[in-house]
């Protein structure tokens, strides 16, 4: 088997070679395959990649330089303006680490889950009898609470980047749970991550008994390092600090831990402090979004992404005229609870200034609302200085300006 | 997608009625010994159940303070450098009820100004300080340290001795001007009536 396999890799690299060499010399045509070496080749069998006009990439936001005095990459933007469909590429996937976390480098076969606390039998799993549990695959998008749009903001990335989509895979927590048996009198969890400040959160015991999952695997692969390899929590729809990374240790307990990530949720308005923890409703146009280009008058398919953490998304609805009228758009991919959905809309502009808006409906009944109305909602002036309080789910509003060039409607 | 999620919920309804302290089913994992659990379990309730034995005083953390590299991360007056503030300057108007959001310090707010519980200071210092360091220190540094910033920040006095007694009872300036999340419940939205 072995030898087998060393001669089909020397044949191709032999091959590659006579395919560099026939390459080799002769100038190439604009568009023409050019000759690939041998060692590309290897790694070109071995893990694909993309097209080398293909060149979307994250950017760190730029309100903290990424890495910053302590090397540390801190919030990083994933490329909505050139997503389609509901998957984020892994790759692509944003990233925020946890408070002073470098990603740690950790050894599948050392790292261990503890679960403790009010359970009659507390566990210890590795990572192989994980695997060999009953598991789940679900569609779910993570959003850090930061992930707010500003008037200096110039693209989607910038205003929406820090909510990504993926498939995840893994042991349902309730079943995790049942094993150690949870103890009566137990009304939270601690998860707990093995990186070095060992950033921890408290959940409600009702959400971990109902939808968290383990999870080992992110979009068919086991989960990246900056996504939490090789141990992750899931929390659908809570914001992104209680989507525990290498996750080590979940205690079951009495109360509210108030542990150091608890600490920057808290608000002395019960009211703001509900909007802190769980994603409204929310959606954006990422096509045409801002800093791209209308190249004239005509037909355009809009496409954006809506996203609920209470549940599926049942209707989209977009506004060309500034938020006057409103239209349902299509959903073009399925309607999963706590996923992003892709949404379309046909569109045929006149070359005029305009307005474009979408909001989204959750299957709550729970609508989208626009800044104004959070504003109204609050009692709050409306203009640019007010900040949504809670996790901002307000309605992005893009201008196209007659010129085609579209632009960010709060600026 | 949706199947499994719904027959999922249902199954942990019927679990949730039916006794959570029923035998395992799959019979994987092994138990940890007491002291093995001992030693992963750093997170320290409010109540302060889980402080171990020991003690500081805010002298005693100065020192500490200096010695252990803080200063030179977090600045040597606990503001102005690099890492986040963690003593407030005096000369900006401190305002522990304002909302942040991680990480919420900045020169007027500190972990000692803006945690209801003084073991959340405790808490991160032991579990993630010095940065690069972390876990090094002993349960009598994390107290004296802990004392030195709630003294700095005028939240206890310079003498107090903080052990796993006084700790959990130190009077912080947030402790009611915070509102905790509202219990979760499936279906239901964020806030009624919002917006
Ligand atoms: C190598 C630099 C470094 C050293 C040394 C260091 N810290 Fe830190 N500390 C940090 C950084 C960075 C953070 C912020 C982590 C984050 O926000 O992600 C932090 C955060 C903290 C916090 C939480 C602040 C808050 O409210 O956000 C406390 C408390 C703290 N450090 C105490 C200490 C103490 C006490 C020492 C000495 C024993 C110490 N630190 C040594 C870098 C350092």
């Amino acid at each position: 088997m072995d030898a087998k396999r060393r001669n089909r890799r020397g044949f191709l690299k032999s091959g590659a070679a006579l395919a560099g060499l026939a390459a080799g010399g002769s100038k190439l045509a604009k568009g023409q395959t050019q000759g690939t070496p041998a060692k590309k080749i290897d790694e070109l069998i071995a893990y694909g990649e993309r097209s080398r006009f293909v060149t979307s990439i994250r950017v760190p936001v730029a309100e903290r330089h990424s890495p910053d005095e302590f090397g540390l990459t801190f919030h990083v933007l994933t490329p909505l303006q050139d997503s389609s469909g509901i998957i984020t590429p892994s790759s692509l996937f944003y990233t925020a680490t946890h408070r002073g976390a470098f990603v740690p480098d950790i050894d599948p076969k050392e790292h261990r889950l503890m679960i403790h606390g009010m359970v009659d039998r507390p566990l210890v799993f590795t990572l192989d009898e994980l695997k060999r549990l009953p598991y789940v695959s679900r569609i779910h998008f993570i959003e850090c609470l930061g992930n707010r749009a500003r008037p200096t903001h110039k693209t989607v990335q910038e205003t929406h980047g820090l909510t990504s989509c993926a498939e995840w895979t893994g042991v349902p927590l309730p079943l995790l749970l049942k094993e150690a048996g949870v103890q009566s009198g137990a009304s939270w969890i601690v998860a707990e991550g093995a990186e070095e400040v060992k950033g921890d959160s408290s959940i409600p015991l009702a959400k971990a008994l109902d939808d968290c999952v383990v999870v080992y695997a992110m979009n068919g692969e086991p989960l990246r390092p900056q996504q939490g390899f090789p141990l992750r929590l899931m929390v659908p729809g809570f914001e992104g600090i209680y989507q525990i990374k290498y996750l080590r240790r979940i205690k079951v307990v009495d109360r509210y831990y108030m542990t150091y990530d608890d600490y920057g949720h808290i608000n002395p308005d019960p009211k703001v402090a509900a909007l802190t923890h769980i994603i409204g409703p929310k959606s954006v146009i990422t096509f045409p979004s801002g800093g791209q280009q209308l190249s004239g008058p005509g037909f355009y398919e809009i496409s954006g992404l809506a996203w609920s953490g209470s549940g599926a998304i049942r209707r989209v609805e977009l506004s060309t005229d500034g938020g006057r009228n409103w239209k349902d758009a299509e959903l073009r991919s399925p309607a999963l609870p706590m996923a992003h959905t892709r949404f379309g809309y046909h569109w045929n502009w006149d070359g005029k200034e305009c307005v474009l808006m979408s909001r989204c409906t959750d299957e709550l009944g729970t609508v989208q609302p626009t800044r104004a109305e959070v504003a109204k909602y609050w009692n709050q002036p409306l203009d640019q200085n007010f900040r949504v309080p809670g996790a901002d789910n307000s309605v992005q509003p893009w201008k196209i300006t007659s010129n085609g060039s579209v632009q960010n409607g709060l600026a | 997608m949706a199947l499994p999620r719904l027959s999922l919920s249902a199954a942990v309804l019927v679990m949730c009625q039916t006794a959570w302290t029923q035998s395992p089913t799959y019979g994987l994992g092994r138990s940890p010994s007491s002291e093995e659990i001992r030693k992963w379990d750093i997170a320290i309730s409010p109540t302060g159940k889980e402080l171990p034995e020991g003690q500081g005083t805010a002298k005693e953390g100065e020192l500490l303070y200096r010695s252990k590299g803080c200063a030179g991360c977090h600045g040597a007056t606990g503001s102005g450098m690099h890492a986040p503030t963690l003593i407030s300057r005096k000369d900006v108007k401190p305002n522990p009820a304002a909302f942040c959001l991680a990480p919420c310090v900045n020169d007027a707010n500190s972990m000692s100004l803006h945690s209801p519980f003084a073991t959340t200071l405790w808490d991160y210092i032991n579990r993630g300080m010095p940065l690069g360091k972390e876990g090094s220190l002993t349960p009598n540094e994390v107290y004296a340290l802990t004392a030195f910033l709630l003294y700095k920040n005028d939240v206890i006095k310079e003498d107090e001795v903080m052990d796993k007694q006084s700790l959990p009872k130190v009077k912080m300036p947030n402790r009611d001007g915070f509102g905790l999340p509202p219990a979760w419940k499936h279906g239901e939205p964020r806030l009624q009536g919002y917006p």
